[in-house]
């Protein structure tokens, strides 16, 4: 694989976070799923939601691109309310089209792939860039084949999405959100559908995104993807989040009992910190660093 | 009694019915297909003047026989001043039957992609125009191709029915035939003979056009290999 690695942009003016959700209220008929969460991503910032499954993280996720739409609360991307919001005393409804437009924004990665199964690896890529963006089709080929080259696809471009493995389908997914020059990649348990032995490739192309500067936020299982890439760890559970900091002090001293309960379970079931709370620093990989911009 | 020279002679009356047959059959057939997929996209619709008129539209084609679709088209309407021919009635007729299976297949096949292609392609910025258009509907069809099948191999004799309006077309021919010359036995013969040789040949098309679509890439067309 042959990354461009640029130094990460320097973004530590604490002006406008690029996603900002007020006190997001949210429920599925009588389940509560989100309960008054706040959360501010910053440009350049990865930020990693854990927790056990049911906590609300993926609805939070998909609340950023309106997958979901919100009970209650607000949403502002780039300093700019989204979606529904309140305006001079009135309820607003964003169209259709300005939605689109900010979708268009934010690229999203999904556990299931969800790559589209007519289209080649390559068509899939450019979908987005030659009908949403009315990219001409040459020059949409021609930045495809660049993040195809990026994931480490180039060679499967003509490929359909099922001659492919799971872990190449998700980069091919990574590359079709990537195809839009997003602003922020959101990306939904990315590796939870794939055999262990495809994992890595998808995390590598993650963290090689984080450390050129891409704003993202995810939530992952992957504990050491977190620990070694988020430049701050968010813990949620039954609806809220419990807790959230840089990952040196949300693994190795974790405030809240639900977080260490949490903690304790994962790590020891995967056996990656025999067992004990995790004295592991983080600055052992070289790309934990990346857009760092806390203090 | 079988006398092959009154088969000979009974031919081409019968077989001009039959061109007509083929001719009501492929126009409404088209025309179905067209509409089918207007009214099942408007059953599936958001917005519920669209929506609600494709349901009653769809229950009440369904509900009732085609046979009585033909003669209200054909004897009522010209109660309220509309008068069509019997070749106008009866592909209209044909037609607005169709619509309503139809539109039940579209809908069906359009149902039947994951939700997640519809979070793609909205995830990209796409419009719900543009993803039916560009990821769901080229799936859609595919899965639904069987079905649209079955329709078009039906279409030729279900149009036998329009000769109850007094379209002359294959079984009109034969009826015509028959009440003139007393030669049933011949004359239905051919007639059903001539139905085989139209929907044989137009099934055996269908199983090409399954094929064509199918390489290889059916498995997938539900979802996501594991």
């Amino acid at each position: 694989m042959v990354f461009a690695v640029e130094a990460p942009a320097v973004l530590g003016n604490e002006a406008e976070p690029i996603i900002r959700l007020d006190r997001i209220w949210k429920s599925f008929g009588r389940l509560e799923v989100l309960t008054d969460v706040s959360l501010t991503v910053q440009k350049g910032e990865v930020v990693c939601i854990i927790g056990p499954s049911g906590a609300g993280k993926s609805t939070l996720l998909r609340c950023i691109n309106h997958l979901e739409s919100i009970d209650s609360g607000s949403i502002h991307f780039e300093g700019r309310p989204v979606y529904r919001y309140i305006r001079a005393g009135r309820a607003v409804t964003d169209s259709d089209k300005r939605i689109e437009a900010i979708r268009a924004q934010i690229g999203m990665v999904f556990q299931s792939f969800n790559l589209f199964p007519h289209l080649t690896v390559l068509g899939n890529v450019t979908e987005a860039p030659v009908h949403v963006l009315n990219e001409p089709a040459g020059q949409a080929d021609e930045r495809g084949m660049a993040v195809l080259r990026k994931v480490g696809l180039a060679g499967k471009a003509g490929a359909y999405p099922h001659q492919l493995s799971g872990g190449q389908q998700q980069r091919v997914a990574i590359a079709r959100a990537l195809a839009m020059n997003p602003k922020v990649m959101l990306f939904d348990e990315a590796t939870s559908a794939l055999d262990p032995e495809l994992v890595g490739d998808v995390l590598r192309v993650m963290r090689q995104l984080a450390s050129e500067g891409m704003t993202m936020v995810v939530v992952t299982h992957e504990m050491d993807f977190a620990r070694d890439v988020a430049d701050r760890v968010i813990f949620m559970d039954q609806g809220a989040i419990v807790e959230q900091g840089p990952p040196h002090i949300v693994f190795t001293a974790p405030r809240s009992p639900r977080t260490q309960q949490f903690l304790h379970s994962i790590l020891n079931r995967n056996g990656n910190l025999d067992g004990s709370l995790p004295p592991e620093p983080i600055d052992n990989s070289g790309q934990a660093t990346t857009g760092g911009h806390h203090e | 009694m079988f006398s092959l020279d009154d088969m000979i002679q009974f031919l081409p009356s019968l077989l001009q019915g039959a061109v007509l047959t083929i001719t009501v059959s492929l126009l409404a057939f088209c025309l179905a297909l067209a509409c089918g997929l207007a009214t099942g996209i408007a059953r599936m619709s958001r917005l519920w003047p669209l929506r609600v008129p494709a349901a009653v539209y769809i229950q009440f084609i369904r509900g009732t026989p085609l046979l009585l679709q033909l003669f209200f088209i054909y004897y009522v309407l010209p109660y309220v001043g509309i008068v069509l021919s019997p070749f106008v009635s009866g592909v209209l007729g044909l037609t607005l039957n169709y619509t309503a299976y139809m539109a039940e297949v579209f809908r069906s096949g359009i149902q039947a992609i994951p939700k997640g292609q519809w979070e793609a392609g909205a995830s990209v910025g796409m419009s719900r125009r543009l993803m039916l258009r560009r990821i769901i509907l080229p799936q859609a069809i595919r899965i639904i191709i069987p079905s649209i099948g079955n329709f078009f191999v039906s279409i030729f004799k279900d149009s036998a029915l329009v000769s109850v309006i007094t379209m002359r077309d294959l079984m009109f021919s034969g009826q015509l035939l028959a009440s003139a010359t007393y030669k049933h036995f011949e004359i239905f013969t051919m007639v059903a003979a001539i139905y085989f040789l139209i929907s044989y040949p137009s099934a055996k098309f269908v199983e090409w056009v399954e094929m064509r679509l199918d390489v290889a890439r059916r498995p997938v067309v539900l979802g996501i290999r594991t």
